[in-house]
């Protein structure tokens, strides 16, 4: 490393200076002011830990995606969190152990190893939400209102709701008989929306021509609400599973529209991020300019089980720093009093009463470069007769 | 509503002309041509839909960041970036060739792991682990076909159309890895927040490549 470039900081890893820094503070805090109001209780999950609680039952891509070390005291291998969505089920699973539903949110950084996604950080401030102990639309809902909550909370006007269900793709591939490393194929085409692929794959699998068509035609149900009649005329016959999916989506698009005239919502019955623990309905929320998802989330109703207890779940999560950025959560104004240097027992007093009031007091140091504008002050305390006053500048 | 714009991104040489017909079909026609006029950005007929013009490996890096909404990519180029972050909703059918290993007619005995030359790392290393055996890539950028002749290389894996160059230089194709044609490939975020104009689109490239597979 040459001298020039000790400043440099790693790949991805980047950090806030004023006033951006203030931005994602008054957010944050507004954020789990508004998780606290729907009755979410805060969690402070750990940085570290041993790697098999971290990434039990979450598959391969977070696998890669978590920085490894060793613990030297144990001799075990600790992972950085890449995601805190486990840890908050391992601590609900396991910690907590409530019969009643629990609702708890959280927001940390988190690690990745690789840059993925637009904002091409490595270390993005995860913030979340989850919902457990309850397996209906009313908590499918609740959680997606919480998502069209944080976007406008964070000012982000124009966002577009992106539904589907990874169940019509389990069923399918369950009543077909495809064996693991058919649906791994197919799964890896689908989610491209690759059709010449597709086609292909399903010719190889010998398939009924039945299924053919009902896997096939996945690919194709995604745009507006004609979606879901498209996807029930398809896949008449493909059986209670498949139609109770499309049925559930149908039910949380009429609610959330509801709750929030104009919506933009999108259908994606193909749609499959996550599909390894997603198990009913997943959403996701897009901003236009901004190429990937903002908020992504679903229901996941088996995840607590490797921890000793399963219990039904629904949550999402999303990048403060991204929410920031597309969002207008305004810099804080300058808005504070310069006090002059004096030694003078009056102005003690009264910079400590402004302080105490929530004004933001900044003392002069003797001999010191720039005036009150300089130190983003507006205002400037003055001697004026017998005593001080506040005079604007 | 407004109209909502659309950006395709298509790379200069083949994969241009071929799509131009296909685009016209589908009522686009770009106002320049890229080569004569220099322009990275071409505006066509339709007030909202612009063409940029970028290097074929680019594409789905353009599409995938959201810079362009679509493009035109190949099946060689989507395979090789291994990434599963674009949609690929329809194979265009132009731009078709054969991604082939080659070897030299009279072959040099080979001592140890066989030593591939290729642009295509990833699919080569992926195709001869498949196989089951392991091998040494060297990565080049051009002209694959002179590795052998000189010894840096026992094959090479590359994009094979009528095999002249191949039987030029001594060598001959001897497995085929995929067979390529070029795809359309499609924004994530896109595809839903603009899925009416590119919908539309997709249907009308589908009947153009259609039509000209009948033709």
């Amino acid at each position: 490393m040459s001298e020039f470039n000790r400043w440099l900081l790693p790949e991805g890893i980047d950090e806030l200076l004023p006033p951006q820094a203030e931005r994602l503070e008054t957010l944050r805090r507004n954020l789990l002011d508004l998780y606290y109001r729907w009755g979410y209780d805060l969690v402070v999950p750990p940085l570290v830990e041993y790697l098999e609680s971290l990434l039990t039952g979450t598959g391969h891509e977070l696998d890669l995606q978590t920085f490894k070390i060793t613990d030297q005291l144990s001799g075990r291998l600790m992972g950085v969190r890449a995601d805190m969505t486990p840890q908050a089920a391992r601590i609900e699973a396991h910690r907590l152990n409530r019969a009643e539903p629990t609702r708890l949110c959280y927001l940390g950084s988190v690690l990745h190893t690789h840059i993925d996604g637009f904002a091409a950080s490595r270390s993005p401030k995860q913030v979340g939400a989850e919902l457990f102990g309850h397996a209906g639309v009313e908590s499918d809902l609740e959680i997606l209102q919480l998502v069209v909550q944080t976007l406008e909370t964070a000012g982000i006007a124009d966002y577009h709701l992106d539904l589907g269900h990874v169940g019509l793709f389990g069923a399918l591939t369950e009543q077909a008989g495809l064996s693991d490393e058919q649906e791994a194929h197919l799964f890896d085409a689908l989610q491209r929306k690759a059709s010449a692929e597709i086609d292909t794959l399903l010719s190889e699998f010998a398939l009924d021509s039945q299924y053919r068509r009902w896997l096939a035609g996945l690919a194709e149900l995604n745009g507006g609400v004609e979606v879901l009649d498209d996807a029930r005329r398809l896949l008449d016959g493909a059986g209670e599973r498949v139609m109770s999916a499309i049925e559930r989506v149908e039910q949380l698009a009429n609610a959330i529209s509801a709750y929030r005239a104009g919506l933009k919502v999108y259908f994606d019955l193909a749609e499959l991020r996550g599909y390894h623990y997603h198990t009913g309905v997943v959403f996701a929320a897009f901003v236009p300019g901004h190429g990937q998802e903002v908020i992504r989330g679903g229901r996941y109703d088996d995840i607590g089980a490797v921890f000793g207890r399963s219990r039904p779940a629904v949550g999402f999560s999303g990048d403060l720093r991204i929410l920031m950025a597309l969002g207008d959560t305004p810099p804080t104004e300058d808005r504070g009093i310069f006090a002059p240097a004096d030694a003078d027992e009056q102005l003690n007093t009264l910079i400590a009463n402004l302080r105490d009031q929530g004004e933001r007091v900044i003392r002069e140091l003797p001999g010191q470069s720039g005036e009150a504008r300089e130190m983003r002050c507006n205002r400037r305390l003055m001697r004026r007769g017998g005593g001080w006053e506040i005079v604007p500048i | 509503m407004q109209t909502q714009t659309l950006t395709i991104a298509l790379s200069k040489g083949r994969i241009f002309q071929d799509t131009l017909p296909l685009l016209e079909q589908a009522g686009i026609v770009p106002l320049d041509d890229p080569v004569a006029s220099r322009k990275l950005i071409l505006d066509t007929n339709l007030a909202h839909v612009k063409v940029v013009v970028i290097r074929a490996a680019d594409v789905p890096t353009y599409v995938q960041y959201g810079a362009a909404d679509l493009g035109v990519a190949g099946k060689d180029v989507l395979m090789e970036g291994g990434s599963s972050e674009l949609y690929e909703p329809l194979d265009l059918n132009i731009a078709r060739c054969r991604l082939m290993v080659a070897a030299p007619k009279q072959p040099r005995p080979i001592h140890g792991r066989l030593r591939i030359a290729t642009k295509y790392v990833n699919i080569a290393r992926d195709y001869y682990a498949t196989k089951g055996e392991q091998v040494e890539i060297i990565k080049l950028y051009g002209a694959m076909e002179l590795a052998p002749l000189v010894g840096l290389a026992d094959r090479i894996v590359d994009l094979v159309e009528t095999g002249n160059t191949l039987k030029a230089n001594g060598l001959e194709p001897t497995e085929t890895i995929a067979h390529i044609s070029s795809r359309l490939v499609v924004n994530k975020a896109a595809m839903k927040m603009k899925h009416e104009p590119i919908k539309r689109l997709i249907a009308q490239l589908r009947d153009a490549v259609s039509a000209a597979k009948a033709a």
